[in-house]
This record gives structure tokens, sequence and C-alpha cells, in this order.
């Protein structure tokens, strides 16, 4: 649904505004990576602008520090309607390994509404390029919640229990 | 002369040929060293929770609700991919597959979780065995634990049987926010 609301939010070009918010620079250099002749992404419209009011997405790398949190939240409303924000890297999502640490929102989401999270630390490009092909509805989801189960419930040792309780029970009315 | 050195610069521009990869619409392949999103085998998982005990962004729980079935919750979100789950499992239940692909809307759908079934030893009672040689004995959280699935917490606290009490209390534990 939401690819769809973004290839009609966005039937031209995207463009990318980044925003680093006190990333350890990993994510950055894969986002830089992304835009080099290897990883064309201009194949797809994106363009990196350098102020927030020209772009129409955001990517946002790095746990939300202190510091950053007021300047991330005036970068998102310079941004003019409608615009999508992209998670990039393990930080954005959770707040990596800093997640309860003082300085730290933990995770962008708490700063900004996200729309796609890109996990990895940091993600491929090849990664962040799914994401975007995802955005706009290119390539399918492929991630989804594993449940693992080692043992099916209930486990028939109670279940014998439990009969062999009620075969004593049968005894003592016998006896009665 | 410049248009002679424009030239030369064009037929050496052209020898490469195209670079780009068609990645989106075909695959690529990753590194044979490549650490991607870590699976677990539960077949192989005796629940020892060493890699809860060793994952650096604590972001493999446990929590024990009875005396046999443990909770085990990996959550993608805030994993760095750094493969000491898979490098500290006695039983090698963990391997990073070559998975990179994990955009999402839904931050949910990246998480594992896993119900594991602990047999009780008859001797002391135990989930299982400490022996001075084992490298579970390594690990600093024995015993049962109960961290806060929901909220995604680890809660580092442990006993040495199984509390309701302390298990009530933690189901509540809520993070502390900014």
């Amino acid at each position: 649904m939401l690819s769809n609301l973004a290839k009609k939010m966005f039937p031209k070009s995207l463009w990318v505004y980044h925003c680093n918010s006190g990333a350890c620079n990993g994510c950055d250099i894969e986002i830089l990576n992304v835009l080099t002749p290897f990883y064309d992404v201009e194949r797809f419209g994106i363009k990196l602008v350098t102020s927030p009011r020209h772009g129409d997405v955001m990517l946002i790398s790095g746990a939300v520090t202190r510091p950053t949190l007021p300047l991330v939240k005036r970068a998102y409303a310079a941004m003019p309607e409608p615009k999508i924000v992209f998670g990039i890297g393990s930080c954005t999502i959770g707040g990596n390994m800093w997640f309860d640490c003082y300085n730290v929102c933990g995770g962008a989401e708490k700063a900004v509404p996200v729309n796609y999270f890109v996990p990895g630390c940091p993600p491929r490009p090849e990664a962040i390029i799914y994401g975007v092909a995802l955005a706009l509805g290119l390539v399918d989801k492929k991630s989804a919640p594993v449940e693992l189960k080692q043992m099916e419930f209930p486990i028939d040792m109670y279940e014998r229990k439990k009969a062999w309780e009620e075969r004593n029970v049968v005894y003592k009315l016998l006896e009665d | 002369m410049w248009l002679t050195s424009k030239i030369k610069q064009v037929m050496m521009a052209l020898t490469p040929g195209v670079v780009t990869l068609k990645y989106p619409f075909e695959p690529h392949p990753v590194p044979p060293d490549f650490r991607g999103q870590p699976s677990w085998d539960h077949h192989k998982c005796i629940g020892c929770g060493g890699c809860a005990a060793h994952c650096p962004a604590r972001t493999i729980m446990v929590r024990d609700i009875c005396q046999e079935i443990r909770l085990m919750l990996y959550d993608g979100g805030r994993c760095t991919y750094c493969g000491r789950c898979a490098d500290v499992c006695p039983e090698d239940a963990i391997t990073m597959t070559e998975n990179y692909e994990l955009a999402t809307e839904n931050k949910r759908d990246i998480t594992q979780s896993m119900e594991l079934f602990m047999a009780t030893c008859k001797r002391c009672g135990r989930c299982y065995e400490h022996e001075t040689t084992n490298a579970i004995d390594r690990m600093s959280m024995k015993g049962y634990r109960y961290d806060n699935l929901e909220m995604r917490a680890f809660i580092p606290v442990s006993t040495e049987h199984l509390d309701t009490a302390l298990l009530e209390k933690t189901e509540k534990h809520k993070r502390p926010e900014k």
C-alpha cells in the first residue's frame, strides 16, 4: 500500500536529503557509495541534495543523539510535503548498541516518523538500493517474522501424568 | 592539441565499458565471509543463553516463563551483525546467513522468536548442568532469566530457582525513557 502511495506521490525523481544524526560515518560512506557509478542510483532518478527544503526523501543515519535531536526535527519540518523517511542502519531502528545510552534517543523513530527501515551495520549499498526499490515497488519484500518451536504443546508426558492421576482417582473410588 | 587529449580521455572512458550493476533486477552475490542475518536452528539449540550473554547490543533476550519453557527473542532492530553469537554457540545452532535484503516498513519483520523445551535435571532441578570446563560457565548470567520481550528490554537479573514474583515484576519493566 505504501509503495502505491509512493508511486502516486512521487511520479518523478526522488531527491534525497542525507541527514546524519550522530552516526559513526559507516552508513554515510555506504550512502555515498550508492551514488557512485558502480551502484548508479540515478537510474531511478535519485539525486542527493544538500538542503532539506529541496528534498523529498530523508535518509537518516545514526541513533539520534541528544544534541542533534532538535536539528533533526527542524530538518524534517523544513522538508516539503509529501515526504518519506528512510532509516539507514541498525541505529535508526532500535539504537543499535547504544539503545540504553544516556545520550541517545534509542532510534530515529522517537524523533521523526520513519517509513522504511534498512537494517545493517552498516547496510550494504545493495541493501540500501533494495530498500529504495521496495519503496518504489520494483521488488517484493523478503523479510518476515520467524517463529520457531522446539516442541508442540501439550506434551504427551504431561498428558500421561494426568491420565495416571485420573486412574488413581478411579482406584480410590473403588476402595470406597 | 586539447582536442586529441579529449579524444584520448573519451577512449579511456570507453575501455572499461559499463560497470554499473543491474542490482535490483539481478541478484548480486556477496563476498564469502559476509555476515548477514543470523538464523537459529531450533533443533540444535540447547538454550544455554550464551548468545544472549555475549550479544554486545543485547538484542537476544531470554525469558523463562516456567520450568520447562524458555523463550528466546532475536530483535534484528538493533543487531550489529558482528557474529559473536555464532562464534560462542557451543552447538553451532546459529549461522550467519548471506541474507542482507532486510529492508522493511515494519520493524517486527526482522525478529525471530524461539520457544525451547528445557529438560529438567532430576538431581538439582535446574535446566542444565554447570560444568567447570564448559564454555557456558563463562557466562555472567546464570539460571533463570526474565527479560522483557515486549519492550525489548534486557534485565540483568537472574535467579537460581524459578521465581514467579520476579517474573511478574519484570513483565511490567519499562526501559528508562529520556
